[in-house]
């Protein structure tokens, strides 16, 4: 289990909220977030880490995307 | 209206934190530690894992690794701990506004009103327990109870990551039996008395003659017996009660031993400087000026001398700071850590005597001149202005 540190394209809501619309991978590739199904704050204990957590559904997968001091992370199964 | 009294106190908190962040080291001994080339090598924090080898807090690396040889040590990330403590605070004030903290890892919240909108004592340090483990990802241990003594004492009998509730019903079952040392503020020195008087337990301490625990140790004796019996009645501060400041001070374990009294006096300067700007920006003059030293052996000495005038000046802090210290070294031994402090403070615009033998007017040009430096750092960063004694250190 590791951690990835991903750039984010997030649309922020006139209510402050921000919701993640893609991310991009450290390789360079895209994914586009299909829709965030929760929103709450959570330890991420698999790549270490807490913050805001956003599940998120990418490409039919559910994920967890991380917001924590400004940041996004990405937990990942072979880091 | 019975009083609902939580104690929450994070496990292991720097050693959890550290875990957290670095998941591989999870099921290995770990050890949160000062840095060994300044010289604060010593364990701050461990995990459980650490703990099954006896390591202990306080103990300097080198012990720590001789008895648990796989001992991961890691440098302590002070910022990081105090995010992580704002972040469990702020769990906290969802349930009341009267928390008092007492240090980063622990505090007191007072419950009592709160339980009608969220449920009893328990329920809601049930609700905070699995709160902070999901949201922060470290354990809490909670104490529940109608005193602070007895809530904190709850928080240290079931870790990690659990309940206790301590009732008047209950307390002289689950308490009373326990050791005189666990009680709040009983030290390896009120220990050793009590021992002495045949005091043992907690409940040895509660069932004592009261006339007789104040004789032996005077007030203390009263408030200790108070603790035991359940009858502490101390509130939780508020959230925004500010606590009065009683001293400012700084001190420092240099990086290598200070062997004459240049050294000592480039120091002074240095944390007399801190202890001032420090003062001016609260507002406080003081009075009494302390020194603390330590010797290579860990043998401490303090000594404290009286100012003519209640100050903020650096350089008058500085100076008897340096004369205190000319009276009581005789370079026996080298110097391992120096402290500047200053105590008996007032509000730095409370009118107070003036000196018929002192030259006033330059006082205050002192002052001012004091001041503007704090103005420049506070624009252009500390370095920008410094004191001449302290270039000779700039390479």
């Amino acid at each position: 289990m590791g951690k990835v540190f991903v750039d984010t394209i997030v649309k922020f809501t006139r209510e402050g909220d921000k919701i993640p619309l893609e991310i991009v991978w450290d390789d360079g590739r895209k994914f586009q977030v299909d829709r965030v199904l929760d929103i709450t704050r959570a330890a991420s204990l698999k790549a270490g880490g807490r913050g805001i957590r956003y599940k998120c559904r990418v490409k039919g997968k559910e994920i967890y995307l991380f917001f924590d001091d400004d940041k996004w992370f990405v937990e990942t199964e072979n880091r | 209206m019975k009083r609902v009294i939580l104690h929450c106190d994070l496990n292991n908190f720097y050693a959890s934190v550290e875990c957290l962040y670095n998941p591989e080291l999870r099921d290995r001994p770990v050890a949160v530690c000062g840095s060994v080339e300044d010289r604060h090598g010593i364990v701050l924090a461990k995990n459980y894992e650490a703990k099954k080898y006896k390591v202990m807090t306080g103990e300097t690396v080198w012990e720590a690794k001789s008895k648990c040889p796989g001992l991961v040590t890691v440098r302590a990330n002070h910022s990081l701990y105090l995010k992580f403590s704002r972040y469990a605070r702020q769990i906290y004030e969802y349930y009341t506004d009267q928390i008092e903290s007492f240090g980063l890892d622990e505090c007191w919240m007072d419950v009592s009103e709160s339980s009608l909108l969220f449920g009893d004592g328990p329920k809601i340090a049930n609700e905070i327990r699995k709160k902070i483990k999901r949201e922060l990802g470290v354990t809490v241990s909670i104490g529940v109870s109608y005193n602070k003594i007895f809530a904190k004492l709850g928080s240290d009998m079931k870790k990690p990551d659990a309940v206790t509730v301590i009732t008047e019903d209950n307390f002289k079952e689950k308490i009373w039996g326990l050791p005189v040392e666990d009680l709040l503020y009983v030290g390896r020195s009120t220990r050793r008395k009590l021992n002495n008087l045949a005091i043992f337990t907690i409940g040895d301490l509660a069932n004592c003659h009261l006339e007789f625990l104040i004789k032996q140790l005077g007030k203390w004796g009263y408030t200790l017996w108070n603790f035991a019996n359940g009858y502490d009645t101390s509130p939780v501060a508020r959230n925004d009660c500010e606590i009065a400041i009683k001293s400012i001070g700084n001190s420092l374990t240099t990086p290598r031993d200070l062997t004459n009294n240049e050294d000592v006096r480039i120091l002074i300067y240095t944390l007399s400087e801190s202890v001032g700007e420090r003062l001016r920006s609260h507002n406080l003059k003081g009075r009494t000026v302390q020194i603390s030293l330590k010797d290579p052996g860990l043998q401490s000495l303090e000594r404290q001398g009286q100012l003519d005038l209640h100050t903020y000046i650096t350089s008058e802090i500085a100076a008897k700071a340096y004369e205190i210290f000319l009276k009581s070294w005789d370079w026996s031994k080298n110097i391992r850590a120096l402290g500047v402090r200053v105590t008996d403070l007032v509000e730095a615009d409370t009118c107070t005597q003036i000196s018929l033998f002192l030259d006033d007017a330059k006082r205050q040009k002192l002052e001012m001149i004091d001041e503007c430096v704090d103005r420049v750092r506070e624009r252009f960063g500390h370095y920008s202005v410094q004191r001449g004694i302290l270039l000779q250190y700039r390479d």
